[in-house]
């Protein structure tokens, strides 16, 4: 078989547009207060785009994606927060030099657990293993037994529950309901004026292309092709001798680690860390992020978490008291009208008039058959 | 000053502008019949609005930030309603500084981040030069460091645990302290109760007031000890357990700090234990169950319980007769005041008394204008602003009734001091 190019003439194009979008557009047309806004929307994206991989790929629907995003974002938070907390800014409290919502608590010593996040490589590893860990514990012990599917996805729901449960009854080593807030610098860099926080945006893009980049490598790869047939058809590629569940719990991990970068990203743009989007409902809202977007499209995942957030704070802003309605009527519409999401679009009525940019792809037509690639 | 032309200082105005001397000459002919009113005139914009703030020579916008979708919505209701009734009356009255009150409202939606979003949204983008907002502790504290960053005022007015004092806050409702000692030394006093059983939802607020009750009653209470603590996570609905350890233990007094759904099955699964708290034996105190929440609980279930806070609608003065008139003919009969709700009443009344001191709608000058406010005509009486930006008021025990009110049983006889910082209960 011959070996597939990275991208397509169109999808170079789609990446290129992408990136124009983010790092061109938004910051010519929007002012810093929408720039940081569009900011956190991206970092949703991290968790689309792994969700692309997962479910649209690999055809594991995971419904506690907020884990994953808030076990990055606390990690985050947890540096933030201690570098926040030196003893001349926790003065007022009985034990100066540890976070706030210790002292509230009544805890006197920084837990050992805390220890390591006073380094900012340890973090910034914890971030990226953590959840992979995680991931690669959960994965492996439901894939082997081969849980799949509708259970699969109850499963992690029920992990995300846990999770929120178990960071707000530890209140005093995660900061419970509250979350960790009041972050500032970040090794002595002030996160919040606006200047920071465009720098911010311009890092979180090149980090979500970093993970496009890889995304679109895995998907490419043999083992993209392998997690497509699975989701076709499991049994006739367990039979033809693959390892099913390791590839699962791969592509279970990559999303992960994904979803983890943009909770990290979350907390240095926002500023703070909370249970609220750990639980189910945060979950699941990404996962309406990924099939607005069409849950096959890497590109696609970008755009409707994009245009998802967005269309949140205008129709909230302008309809405080109906905007739910509206968002709700926005997804009945998509998944009614158009089930393979913004991608889908692309694909039923943009392409076909692109016919240009892949006459390659008329001549090998065996390359790429997959449906809605 | 009478020379209308002069007096609007607006560099960016050049010539007579028709629509500031007809909005001189309304204020003109108000100001003659009602001579208390201070005209806009008076006040030049460029006087009173020196960094930047949404005043124009007649409005002045602030903005309105609660949960008005989710969970919390059924709390916070009542928060805007009651903000947007002041505003009403104090624009009926002239406005502040001869300028009408216009408000932006943004809903919270009961997530923390989206309350830090819409917060930067009002004091980035539509600069605000006030915010009455927030009802939980955690949608404060995702807000403050916005507050803080871009100097904003923020009145909140919810009861609270305490432990904070922001230049950038003015705590309408009461810390910890205020709630809590009083009641206890109240039930001692009167009723001899000698031991105590705390309990309460798992966050902030519930432990660390459970932390300043145990102190108080351990460390300050003649003979008073705490039998049992316990806590279970918001949204519980099953306290049978604990239900039964109190049996066991037979406490004095049940000391309750429950809050949003779960007290509903809280005091159902009481009554049904067969323990009637019209009996007091024991007795329950609680800091968490306003009027709002008895709708919820039905009054039948809750008679005979007493509630520790500053304002109970049935409050038997002028101030909240003229409120409580006002607030139904507002938003309809079957409403309900609680604690929280009259005290958002007093966020933009003290704002206003604030600005008027000051002279000017700035940030800074309303943060150093405010210590010292009083407010005589606070339905809940008499209220003053404290150095530490927190309210003198008093504190007094209700007895639910079953028609879902309480009657006021004690007053303290002084308002009482805030102290979010109580040496010796940390």
């Amino acid at each position: 078989m011959k070996k597939q190019r990275l991208f397509e003439l169109d999808e170079a194009l789609g990446f290129a547009l992408l990136a124009a979008v983010i790092f061109v557009l938004f910051p010519a047309i929007l002012d810093d207060f929408r720039l940081n806004l569009f900011g956190k929307y991206l970092t949703y994206a991290f968790v689309a785009v792994g969700l692309v991989l997962c479910w649209g790929a690999g055809g594991i629907l995971s419904l506690g994606q907020g884990v994953f995003f808030g076990l990055g974002g606390y990690c985050m938070a947890m540096f933030l927060k201690l570098e926040a907390s030196t003893p001349e800014n926790t003065a007022i409290q009985s034990t100066p030099g540890i976070p706030d919502f210790m002292d509230w608590n009544q805890i006197t010593a920084l837990p050992i657990w805390w220890q390591p996040f006073h380094s900012l490589g340890f973090t910034i590893l914890a971030i990226l293993a953590v959840p992979a860990i995680f991931a690669f514990i959960l994965g492996t012990a439901m894939f082997r037994r081969r849980v799949g599917g509708v259970y699969f996805a109850i499963i992690t729901q029920a992990v995300a529950a846990i999770m929120t449960i178990l960071v707000i009854g530890q209140q005093g080593y995660t900061g419970g309901v509250n979350g960790i807030t009041d972050l500032r610098t970040l090794l002595g860099w002030d996160i919040r004026p606006d200047s920071a926080k465009v720098t911010l945006y311009f890092v979180n893009g090149i980090l979500l292309f970093a993970c496009l980049f890889v995304a679109q490598a895995v998907r490419k790869s043999k083992a993209g092709r392998i997690l497509i047939a699975m989701r076709t058809a499991e049994d006739r590629v367990r039979f033809s001798g693959y390892d099913v569940a390791s590839f699962k719990v791969f592509v279970f991990c990559l999303g992960a680690a994904f979803a983890s970068i943009g909770g990290a990203m979350f907390t240095l743009q926002v500023g703070f860390m909370s249970p609220t989007l750990v639980g189910i409902v945060p979950s699941i809202e990404m996962v309406i992020f990924c099939a607005v977007g069409g849950r096959m499209s890497l590109l696609g995942a970008v755009y409707g978490a994009l245009l998802v957030n967005w269309a949140k704070t205008t129709f909230s802003e302008s309809f405080p008291e109906l905007w739910l309605l509206g968002l709700g009527g926005l997804f009945i519409a998509v998944v009614m009208a158009f089930p393979n999401g913004l991608a889908g679009l692309y694909q039923d009525f943009v392409r076909p008039h692109l016919g240009f940019l892949h006459r390659e792809r008329a001549r090998a037509p065996a390359a790429d058959q997959s449906p809605a690639e | 000053m009478s020379d209308n032309k002069k007096t609007p200082a607006n560099p960016l105005k050049s010539g007579p502008n028709r629509r500031a001397v007809l909005a001189g000459g309304a204020a003109l002919t108000a100001s003659l019949f009602t001579p208390k009113f201070l005209r806009a005139q008076d006040f030049p914009t460029a006087a009173v609005n020196t960094t930047g703030l949404a005043v124009t020579d007649d409005t002045v916008t602030i903005g309105i930030l609660h949960s008005i979708t989710g969970t919390m919505a059924i709390s916070e209701t009542g928060s805007v309603q009651a903000e947007k009734l002041a505003i009403e009356q104090i624009n009926a009255q002239g406005g502040i500084l001869g300028r009408k009150i216009e408000f932006i409202q943004e809903d919270g939606a009961s997530d923390w981040p989206t309350f830090a979003e819409k917060a930067r949204k009002l004091l980035v983008n539509d600069k605000v030069a006030s915010v009455m907002g927030c009802w939980t502790s955690a949608s404060r504290k995702a807000v403050l460091p916005v507050f803080e960053q871009n100097n904003g005022m923020l009145y909140y007015p919810t009861f609270y645990e305490g432990l904070e004092q922001s230049p950038n806050v003015i705590y309408t409702g009461q810390e910890a302290t205020q709630q809590i000692i009083a009641g206890l030394d109240w039930v001692n006093r009167t009723k001899g109760a000698k031991s105590f059983y705390l309990l309460g939802s798992d966050y902030i607020w519930p432990r660390t007031s459970n932390k300043i009750a145990r102190k108080h009653i351990e460390n300050f209470m003649e003979g008073c000890e705490v039998v049992g603590e316990e806590y279970y996570p918001l949204g519980h609905t099953q306290f049978n357990s604990v239900i039964n350890k109190i049996r066991l233990k037979k406490p004095d007094v049940i000391y309750a700090i429950v809050v949003g759904g779960s007290n509903v099955a809280f005091y159902k699964q009481l009554k049904a234990a067969g323990i009637d708290m019209t009996k007091e034996a024991p007795l329950l105190l609680t800091i968490s169950v306003t009027e709002d929440e008895i709708r919820g609980i039905g009054g039948e279930n809750i008679e005979g319980a007493y509630a520790c806070m500053k304002y109970f609608q049935s409050l038997k003065n002028e101030n909240n007769r003229a409120f409580v008139a006002a607030f139904k003919e507002m938003w309809g009969d079957d409403m309900v005041i609680g604690d929280v709700t009259q005290a958002a009443y007093l966020g933009p009344w003290l704002w206003k008394a604030a600005v008027e001191k000051a002279g000017s709608f700035d940030v800074d000058k309303v943060r150093e204008a405010s210590p010292g406010i009083e407010l005589p005509t606070a339905p809940e009486g008499y209220v003053k602003i404290h150095e530490n930006h927190h309210l003198w008021s008093k504190t007094r025990v209700g007895r639910a009734q079953a028609d879902g009110q309480y009657e006021v049983v004690y007053e303290t006889e002084d308002l009482v001091e805030p102290n979010p910082f109580p040496e010796g209960y940390q």
